[in-house]
């Protein structure tokens, strides 16, 4: 055997603990990715599905478990930290939140993550801190995770992509599909913080504010609902496309007609200022901490208390109702009296230009 | 402080617009006009921000019986020349081009394809929100040519021009605008002077005018006899400005009011007009769907011509290509609506525009299409 270690492939020789950034070693599969994940990954995540080491984890389902959720959702933002959250807590937060809307108990996040050559070890570690506490608050296992390294030039930094897997245990199941004639729609708090927050944070505008996103993991609204309101029909969180594009798909996939109240939609007055100022409508501005409900009439107001009840629900309203029509699939009740078509956002929002 | 934070502190009163969105004062300014009004009235609204505030808030339902509302030309994305958009493209596809400009043109039709559509093909096509962030681009790329399609109204020139004025006193060189300036009153005058016409009075934009100030409009109301009022783009901006040029109709006068003194000096702003005259002269201008209207444009006067994209790059379209079947012409000249139009939400979607009034955020099409389809 000659000194040179070849399975190690042309690794930069220089002692590994010396690296401040992400170098293209640390996707090489050998050594520099093993002590990556041991120094930096397995510092902030830890569980059962890591610590057995495989190439899968093997994990045990109690015997009341039915059926089980699964989804994925791939993040992607720039810049990758924003006043109120980061990438992190966004890929944690936004698969926990689509876990509960189908009614799951979240049990466990896969991580897979793809490093351009070049990124900070420093930010990297401060995402994995944000990932480990928004885990833990939502009560959710990172059981098994995955590293790649593209060239510098090839990412934007960091993508994470997050898998989910939630235990359904009753019949507390909510769809989209299940809106009905009748039932009352709530919102659980104000909407556009986060995609202010974001687009505030990339200081293309010229200006700072205040806005923080709305990031956050909704179990304690989902938990006080199934209590409160067990036949809840509908939970949806409104993110990409905002509350309008989310009325419409639940709309058209429950063949119903929605309603809403221009005047009863909480929105921060910060968040209608810069709206205002840009062109922008805080109806299609992205949220990652909300939560649209629709529920039967005679339990609409044990959900509105318990959801005002929970953490991040103190702002929650009820916003609109499900009518009977074959119109259009959504209708928005102005501060005039007048109705008007709420359209799903067609395509990219951008500013006014004059 | 940046600038901007400093403006936005000045106007924090100005920036709370719920007093101007107040439905108690809309009631009682609409029980005052139902009240005054003694026979239906055609108003024209300039400007397509207008025609997008009026149909959100529904004003124009709620006096459906008294006035009827016809949607005026104001939409810089929607009357830049086809020519113009075509020569865009063209000049995103020369290889050392780095072609900016307003999001909205990204997504307008050009004879063929658009600049999405250029992007996707390898252009280096780039949003910005203002002209000097396309400046900025010039500066970090020195081994680039920027080009900033530059459109708008009177509202726009200021921004665009001070961008040229920039890069010409600090000697940047590889920065141009594609210059599609246009102007308010020249269009108001075609329309007035049109045989067909049937509008008695005018909405004008605050924006403009707040550069501008009043004075362009007043020789125009004397000459055609219409009332002409300035208004903001709020409901009750809106609402204060069809009151007085209602009022103005019942009593059979004319002239130019001012519904937005809080937004426009009579006088307009004054280093705004410094930029425009510094940079600017006359030109005619094409509008897409109506045709050329003489002195209805600026171009950037000789002084300044090199940077002038299109002497810098030579580019001209000569031919051009316009759908068949869509009659944004028309109605840009508020000849018909945009359900008269067999497109109309049928082949001509905001995801799939013909014409450029569906595209805009301002355009007529994109207005009907989000806010009435369906329910007219």
């Amino acid at each position: 055997m000659t000194e040179l270690n070849i399975s190690e492939g042309f690794t930069c020789p220089a002692p590994i603990q010396a690296y401040d950034r992400i170098v293209s070693g640390h996707g090489s599969g050998g050594k520099m990715t093993a002590d990556l994940i041991e120094k930096t990954f397995r510092k902030y995540l830890e569980s059962d599905g890591l610590a057995q080491g495989n190439d899968a984890a093997n994990l045990p389902i109690p015997r009341q478990v039915k059926r089980i959720a699964v989804t994925t959702d791939s993040h992607i933002v720039s810049p990758l930290f924003f006043p109120g959250g980061d990438i992190g807590a966004l890929s944690v937060c936004g698969t926990v939140n689509d876990l509960l809307t189908s009614g799951a108990v979240p049990q466990w996040l896969t991580a897979g993550f793809i490093l351009e050559e070049g990124f900070p070890l420093s930010d990297l570690e401060k995402i994995l801190a944000s990932m480990r506490e928004r885990s833990e608050e939502a009560g959710i296992q990172i059981v098994a995770g995955d590293t790649k390294v593209v060239e510098h030039g090839k990412g934007d930094g960091i993508f994470i992509n997050t898998s989910g897997v939630g235990w359904i245990v009753d019949d507390f199941q909510p769809g989209g599909e299940k809106a009905q004639t009748g039932d009352t729609i709530i919102l659980s708090g104000t909407i556009g913080d986060h995609g202010m927050a974001v687009l505030c944070a990339r200081g293309e505008m010229g200006f700072e504010s205040d806005i923080r996103s709305d990031v956050a993991p909704l179990n304690e609204i989902v938990n006080s609902l199934r209590r409160a309101a067990p036949h809840t029909h509908v939970l949806r969180d409104p993110t990409r496309g905002g509350l309008s594009t989310t009325l419409n798909e639940i709309a058209v996939q429950s063949h119903v007609s929605v309603e809403i109240d221009e005047t009863a939609v909480p929105i921060r007055p910060e968040v209608r200022s810069i709206c205002d100022l840009l062109g922008f409508d805080p109806l299609y501005v992205a949220n990652e901490g909300k939560l649209v409900i629709f529920v039967p009439e005679v339990e609409a107001q044990d959900a509105l208390t318990a959801i005002r009840a929970s953490r991040y629900g103190e702002n929650a309203a009820v916003i609109g109702r499900v009518i009977h029509g074959d119109r259009s699939p959504v209708t928005l009740r102005t501060a005039f009296g007048t109705g008007r078509i709420l359209e799903s956002l067609p395509g990219e929002m951008l500013p006014r230009i004059c | 402080m940046k600038p901007f934070e400093h403006w936005m502190k000045s106007m924090d009163s100005a920036v709370d617009l719920t007093a101007f969105r107040n439905p108690e004062r809309a009631d009682r300014i609409l029980k005052r006009l139902k009240n005054e009004i003694t026979r239906p009235w055609v108003i024209m609204e300039m400007c397509g921000g207008q025609t997008h505030a009026l149909m959100q808030s529904g004003i124009d339902q709620l006096l459906a019986s008294q006035i009827e509302f016809i949607h005026g030309p104001g939409c810089p994305v929607c009357v830049t020349s086809l020519a113009l958009v075509d020569e865009a493209i063209a000049l995103a596809k020369f290889p050392n081009v780095i072609l900016t400009t307003y999001g909205d043109m990204l997504r307008v039709p050009g004879s063929e394809g658009n600049l999405f559509a250029a992007r996707a093909q390898g252009c280096d096509v780039r949003v910005v929100y203002a002209a000097l962030d396309a400046l900025k681009i010039a500066r970090e790329n020195p081994d680039k040519e920027v080009v900033f399609f530059g459109i708008g109204f009177e509202t726009t020139a200021p921004a665009n021009g001070i961008s040229v004025l920039q890069a010409y006193r600090t000697g940047i060189q590889n920065y141009s605008v594609l210059v599609s300036q246009v102007c308010v009153p020249p269009a108001l005058e075609m329309i007035l002077s049109s045989p067909q016409n049937r509008i008695q009075g005018f909405l004008a934009a605050g924006h403009v005018c707040a550069v501008m100030g009043i004075s362009e409009y007043i020789p125009i109301s004397e000459k055609y006899h219409v009332p002409i009022s300035v208004t903001g783009f709020e409901p009750i901006d809106l609402l204060a400005g069809i009151e007085m040029v209602v009022r103005d109709l019942e009593a059979g006068r004319w002239r130019v009011s001012n519904a937005y003194s809080r937004g426009v000096p009579a006088a307009g702003t004054a280093g705004a007009l410094a930029i425009i005259h510094e940079l600017f002269e006359p030109c005619n201008r094409d509008w897409r769907g109506i045709g050329i209207i003489p002195d209805s444009g600026w171009k950037l006067k000789d002084k300044y011509s090199a940077y002038d994209a299109e002497k810098k790059f030579g580019v001209t379209a000569t031919e051009t290509h316009e759908s068949d079947v869509c009659i944004a012409g028309a109605i840009l000249r508020g000849l018909n609506t945009p359900p008269e139009c067999p497109a109309f939400a049928a082949s001509c979607t905001p995801e799939h525009p013909l014409g450029a009034a569906m595209v805009s955020g301002e355009g007529t099409c994109s207005a009907y299409y989000r806010y009435r389809r369906n329910h007219d």
